[in-house]
């Protein structure tokens, strides 16, 4: 996305910050991607972030500050499911809250070594259903997963980042 | 990116590419590095198929744990050098003799979670006397590799991505992380309510997360080192047809010793991330970094660069004939070089079961689709053959300047 098109976007969003210092044990334990809109207050409760809400053209981002550092948005189709996630900073989120019923397919497909010779690097899961990217290394993480079949129309993949 | 942007850089690359007034660097690919072979500040390392036998571009070296202060000591070899990574980690199953554990100030026992990109290392925090060829550091917090030994809380295996705390899992008998940073976390995880799932105090009844102050954190052992401890160069040989294994030298402190000095090599400094850009076709990748612990040019992806994935090896580059391509290096500080690289098919590469260095592996890296922020070029270890390369540490003084920055 062009920085120009961003700085649009910037002028039509709308933001609610919210910040809760609710008990990450009061989440419920059901994540995120794939979920309806109620699931990101869900994750934000349990990373105990603040959030922030803007609203681009066929979608709507929710945009989560971790104490720990870590932004995570979470992107909403105008039908109110989460279609895809992003995440940058230090240390990558919790992958089960933010995968939400979709985690098992990650570790699984995060479990196969291809071929029999060990990779070490940006792992890229691209599977039916689901597809997830992480890069960086210690100290900055980043990542994106999305449920292709779940893209609103006119939406790219990369706008999820 | 914007047209104009693209345009922008790709004027600013041709500009650095032919001209010193970027700050010097230039193309190495054509240059013959000379790799040290002695001295009390250099270890060898091997580039082979490692302790379980499969890994490719590894390179491996061997480190001596002793338990503080005592003469009870142990060399581990097949130990993986990295310099993606901070802290020397050790496979509990690799080891023979019981180093100090790490406790809380309520005495429970203090145990790790570090996420890598593809898995995650588990176990306690250990204390050690590091010996790597002259070079001694004393009492050095160290991760001990174990599945068993504690139960991974669910926030740890939260990470999603699989242990890597057996030979099998690892593919080395451990990691030596010899990075920019001094520490593995650094103030992240100061406190128990901002620590991101690294640290754990273990007792009994569960593991839950811990505060863990710097000086007790996974530590670089360079840093800790006596002297020649303001960070490492990694020495290989040129390789570009598949070989069974290389040769070349770990050499500590950057400009301590007659055997370590900048020489010519170009300083590259990274931002706060300990990223650099590269342009490639015109745009600029700004994620970009250096990564021995990596072990391939992993960059962009099929729809940018041309070469298509492998259907068998997922994951690696397999064009139908080596691909010659070319990217410039461009550091914080205007530092900018050329770098001629070649990527071959990895399924022809793997073709002979015993080769295991690869100068021509590649694979993907990138984020869906063109043109995301987030796409990145990893510079593994291919990178290093034929170069000697610099990584200087985080707030470290040397002739080149205050680390981090890389230098080639």
């Amino acid at each position: 996305m062009g920085r120009w098109k961003e700085a649009c976007i910037q002028l039509k969003m709308v933001v609610i910050t919210a910040a809760l210092g609710v008990a990450a044990t009061a989440a419920p334990a059901w994540g995120s991607l794939g979920g309806d809109a109620a699931s990101v207050q869900a994750d934000q409760v349990h990373m105990r972030a603040s959030r922030q809400t803007t609203v681009a053209e066929g979608y709507t981002v929710h945009e989560m500050h971790t104490p720990g550092g870590t932004v995570v948005k979470e992107f909403v189709s105008p039908d109110g499911k989460v279609f895809g996630v992003a995440w940058q900073g230090p240390w990558p989120p919790d992958m089960r809250q933010v995968l939400g019923s979709y985690f098992d397919q990650y570790v699984q497909a995060a479990q196969s070594r291809a071929g029999g010779r060990i990779r070490r690097g940006p792992v890229m899961i691209e599977q039916p259903g689901l597809v997830v990217h992480t890069g960086g290394h210690m100290r900055a993480f980043g990542g994106t997963a999305y449920i292709p079949e779940m893209l609103p129309s006119g939406v790219r993949a990369e706008s999820i980042q | 990116m914007t047209d104009f942007t693209k345009l922008f850089i790709a004027g600013l690359g041709l500009a650095c590419a032919f001209s010193a007034g970027c700050g010097g660097g230039g193309s190495s690919s054509s240059k013959t590095n000379t790799v040290v072979k002695s001295g009390q500040n250099v270890a060898p390392i091997t580039v082979s198929a490692g302790p379980s036998g499969n890994y490719a571009n590894g390179a491996f070296t061997s480190v001596t744990v002793c338990v503080p202060g005592s003469v009870t000591c142990q060399t581990i070899s097949g130990v993986l050098v990295d310099t993606g990574s901070t802290g020397l980690r050790i496979l509990s199953s690799a080891l023979t003799i019981k180093l100090t554990q790490q406790e809380t100030d309520t005495g429970n026992p203090v145990v790790e979670c570090l996420p890598f990109l593809g898995s995650f290392t588990w176990g306690p925090v250990q204390t050690a006397d590091v010996q790597i060829a002259g070079e001694k550091a004393s009492a050095v917090s160290i991760q001990v590799l174990s599945d068993t030994d504690f139960k991974a809380p669910t926030k740890c295996t939260g990470f999603g991505v699989p242990s890597a705390d057996t030979l099998d899992t690892l593919g080395a008998n451990g990691i030596l992380g010899v990075g920019f940073f001094a520490q593995d976390c650094g103030v992240d995880c100061l406190l128990a309510s901002t620590n991101p799932g690294l640290y754990y105090e273990c007792p009994t009844s569960g593991c839950v997360l811990t505060g863990e102050s710097l000086a007790k954190q996974v530590q670089n052992p360079v840093a800790l080192f006596a002297s020649d401890n303001n960070g490492v160069v990694i020495e290989l040989p040129a390789s570009s047809a598949p070989a069974a294994t290389l040769s070349g030298s770990l050499v500590f402190g950057i400009g301590t010793q007659s055997n370590n000095a900048l020489g010519g090599a170009a300083v590259y400094t990274v931002d706060g991330n300990g990223f650099f850009s590269v342009s490639y076709k015109g745009a600029a990748y700004k994620k970009s970094f250096i990564d021995s612990g990596s072990n391939a040019y992993f960059f962009l992806d099929s729809s940018i660069t041309g070469l298509p994935d492998c259907t068998t090896d997922t994951g690696f580059y397999c064009p139908s004939s080596p691909q010659t391509l070319s990217a410039i290096n461009l550091g914080l500080n205007k530092t900018s070089g050329t770098v001629n690289f070649t990527v071959a098919n990895a399924e022809t590469l793997f073709a002979k079961p015993g080769d295991s260095v690869f100068g021509q592996l590649g694979g993907p890296s990138t984020f869906p689709g063109s043109g995301s922020t987030q796409d990145f070029f990893d510079w593994g270890l291919p990178f290093f053959y034929g170069r000697n390369v610099f990584t200087a540490i985080e707030g470290k003084s040397t002739p080149g300047g205050t680390g981090p920055y890389w230098a080639f």
